[in-house]
């Protein structure tokens, strides 16, 4: 008779120790098998983008994924191979990943930090994403960014311009193709100087939040170096629909100028409401009144409609760049006719970031000869390329921060079409907008270690 | 001074749309006793009538321009309204131009249908409900019609210009005999809050001096009796959802210039309506409008800079305090009635 040792406090210690490795993230466990966060194991590998489909980006939202759609076409050797013909390195020969066909999960971010992160865990602990990508605001790409570092995935961020993103809160994880608001500012002043002269008194709206305070900071630093006096930063709140009440008090201020650091709808109502109030006729101090947006996006221009007429902004590319500025820009008109073939209108520049910041991963990964998210973040450190649109491009190993040219632009005049609503106004060498890594506005953080999740 | 009397007007043309919602959202609160949270999409539907009109008069034909290219490469599409076609490029180009005006029209009977297929569709079924359920079911209406907005329209804010005809700004200080350029008021907005006054009175006159009117003020004050009476009050509170619609709807058709309509700009409006008709009273229609007028003009002073400097970020919560402290002051707020949302 064999006498089993069977006791309720074991029976319950056993259960709860078997509870706790079930409930146990996947990522953790799957990454004990490869050394890192869900190693492919099969013949295919899955990236995450994780996109507004919902909620008021959710038309940017849809350009990153139709940009994400055909960058994963072009690397499993569909289409006609967009920027892959361009691209400065060729290592990437439409047989996918390292051999692997590329398959990808979609998430919602809703534009809001929790169910960004939400739909990106959810895409590395059950759909095994080894990358996650994706954006359209910088307080979801900061989230994001913070849990691909603590579950051991890449992040290639999207659209995200917050100096944060690569300053107080950069991770060895993440990285950032699309430039940010000290770039903007950078490149914007000279030219706001050329246009408005060095003696000028700037009233700001800024958008109560981190892109807000960073842009505003950025802009107001660049322009008083030129002689620029602030008369006032006024930070209106996030969900503000009418700016009339802002609006109003901005010419008895003494201002000359109006800085709208505001993007999204923010921007679109009050700029339409500055209009309205006939700021871009007013005249103020003997000179005429002008209005400036540092970053605004072809959708903003878009919903401005001809409001945006003239006014001065920002933009990391643009889809006419190699048409009227040459060879410099190769890829462009790759990308666009890429793009404009199959979904039959020119790309935005969140499409644009979007599908590099794809092909900048795979190609990353091909050179490292592996997924592990530590290898391909060495490969992407201080790594130098061309042929993605934006002309030679450095992805600094400092703070994980790409430094490219920047595009000027102003809204055209009289736009022939719905496409055509920004005209170039110059474009900035990325030398004139490159920073040291511990400037004060991006001081605070620090990169820490590559995850692999491990 | 200047920027006094700047302010009021400000306020006064915010205190505008905030009334005409709360108006609505007082008239379907005070006849079918339904707290309406889909009144906000209600008012969004109104300014998308104002798109929808734009697009249909711009309705085009497509001809193709050998001499021009796309951005593909291809023969340049060019797209020409078929109402410049058949009435001239000058006609055609003035029709499409005072498009939101003419939405008014347009938007009359479609808000009014609306207005009928939400409270015999879905409503009615739940005027016997709690009001947490009548939250819910409107709330979640809401959602939904919002939803289907930017299925056909996007999410992003649509540009629907008023007539050049009443776009620019108005010198109101030179009307005062101050020097140019020191208060420059925006033509539509002073046609906005003159439109939204007309609507107030219009509808307060139709409460006032009809026999419809008199009878739903009875049936308001103590529904049984008018039963009681052999009225159908019923179909009358019906045709007032309707009318409270279609007042939302309005308000949404004129609002269009002011912000590119988007599919949630109903959800902006929704809490501060809500805030306006608490602080007015439940039930009480002209207190909704004193309210509405009130809270705007504060809202607007609460922006100045000279404010904020003094009290920072009053601006972003000015409406909470003042309902905070006119629900301590008057617990029914401004003009409440008793009895009302009290059982």
């Amino acid at each position: 008779m064999t006498k089993t040792n069977v006791t309720r406090r074991g029976v319950l210690r056993t259960g709860a120790v078997a509870g706790a490795g079930l409930a146990l993230p996947t990522y953790l466990r799957a990454a004990q098998h490869e050394g890192f966060t869900n190693a492919p194991t099969g013949d295919t590998v899955t990236l995450g983008f994780n996109v507004p489909q919902t909620g008021p980006y959710a038309d940017e939202g849809a350009d990153e994924l139709r940009a994400f759609e055909l960058a994963v076409e072009h690397l499993n050797g569909g289409g006609d191979g967009g920027m892959l013909q361009t691209f400065s390195e060729k290592n990437l020969d439409g047989t996918g990943i390292l051999g692997k066909k590329v398959e990808y999960v979609t998430g919602d971010t809703q534009t809001k930090s929790d169910a960004a992160r939400a739909s990106a865990r959810s895409m590395i602990e059950k759909d095994g994403a080894v990358m996650i990508s994706g954006g359209s605001s910088s307080g979801v790409a900061v989230a994001v960014q913070g849990l691909c570092q603590e579950a051991g995935v890449i992040f290639m961020a999207g659209l995200t311009h917050s100096n944060d993103t690569t300053g107080k809160d950069k991770k060895a994880n993440g990285f950032r193709h699309f430039f940010n608001a000290y770039m903007s500012a950078a490149a914007l002043a000279p030219v706001l100087e050329s246009l408005y002269g060095a003696d000028r008194k700037a009233y700001h709206l800024t958008a109560d939040y981190t892109w807000g305070w960073t842009q505003q900071e950025s802009i107001q630093a660049a322009t008083e170096a030129l002689g620029w006096e602030t008369v006032e930063n006024v930070l209106t709140p996030l969900a503000a629909t009418d700016f009339s009440s802002y609006i109003a008090p901005v010419l008895q201020s003494g201002a000359d100028v109006l800085v709208l650091n505001h993007y999204g709808g923010n921007m679109v109502n009050s700029l339409t409401n500055a209009v309205q109030f006939g700021l871009r006729e007013a005249q103020a101090n003997g000179k005429d009144f002008q209005i400036v947006v540092p970053l605004y996006s072809e959708l903003m221009a878009r919903g401005a409609g001809e409001n945006i007429a003239g006014i001065p902004g920002s933009q990391n590319w643009d889809w006419k760049l190699e048409n009227q500025l040459g060879e410099r820009y190769t890829g462009t008109n790759a990308f666009v006719q890429s793009f404009g073939e199959k979904y039959g209108f020119p790309p935005s520049q969140a499409a644009h970031t979007c599908y590099a910041q794809t092909l900048l991963y795979a190609d990353a990964v091909t050179r490292a000869g592996s997924f592990n998210p530590c290898a391909v973040a060495e490969a992407l450190q201080d790594f130098e390329f061309d042929g993605l649109g934006n002309g030679p491009t450095t992805y600094r190993g400092a703070d994980h921060q790409c430094f490219k040219d920047v595009v000027v632009v102003r809204g055209k005049e009289n736009p022939e079409n719905e496409f055509d609503l920004v005209e170039i106004v110059e474009v900035t060498p990325a030398d004139a907008v490159t920073y040291e890594p511990d400037h004060p506005m991006f001081s605070g953080g620090s990169l820490g270690s590559c995850n692999p999740g491990a | 001074m200047d920027a006094i009397i700047l302010q009021t007007l400000n306020g006064l043309d915010k205190g505008s749309a905030y009334a005409l919602i709360a108006l609505g959202l007082t008239l379907i609160f005070g006849t079918l006793g339904v707290v309406n949270f889909a009144h906000g999409a209600l008012f969004m539907i109104g300014a998308f009538c104002a798109v929808t009109l734009q697009r249909l008069l711009s309705a085009s034909y497509t001809t193709l321009d050998e001499t021009r290219t796309d951005f593909l490469g291809n023969p340049a599409k060019i797209e020409t309204p078929y109402v410049e076609a058949w009435f001239g490029p000058d006609v055609g180009a003035g029709i499409i131009e005072w498009s939101v005006p003419l939405a008014i029209l347009f938007s009359i009977p479609v808000m009014m249908l609306i207005g009928f297929a939400m409270e015999r569709g879905l409503i009615k079924h739940f005027y016997k409900r709690p009001h947490a359920d009548q939250i819910l079911v409107t709330f979640g209406l809401a959602i939904v019609l919002q939803e289907i907005i930017k299925y056909f329209y996007g999410a992003n804010p649509i540009p629907t210009p008023a007539p050049d005809a009443l776009t620019g700004s108005f010198d109101f200080g030179a009307l005062l005999g101050m020097d140019p350029n020191v208060i420059i008021y925006p033509y539509w907005r002073l046609v906005y809050f003159a439109f939204a006054a007309l609507v107030i009175g219009a509808v307060f006159a139709f409460l006032q001096f009809t026999t419809f009117g008199m009878v739903v003020r009875a049936g308001m004050a103590d529904r049984e009796t008018v039963g009681l009476l052999g009225i159908n009050i019923d179909k009358r509170f019906t045709i007032m959802f309707g009318l409270a619609a279609c007042v939302a709807g309005l308000a949404g058709v004129m609002y269009a210039p002011i912000n590119s309509p988007n599919y949630h700009m109903g959800m902006d409006f929704l809490v501060l309506s809500f805030v306006v008709v608490v602080v007015g009273g439940m039930g009480s229609l002209p207190g909704a409008v004193l309210a509405g007028f009130l809270l705007g003009i504060l809202e607007s002073f609460a922006s100045m800079t000279q404010v904020i400097n003094l009290i920072p970020g009053i601006n972003q919560i000015i409406i909470y305090v003042v309902a905070i402290i006119v629900l301590l002051t008057r617990p029914r707020g401004l003009m409440g009635r008793k009895g009302v949302m009290e059982e």
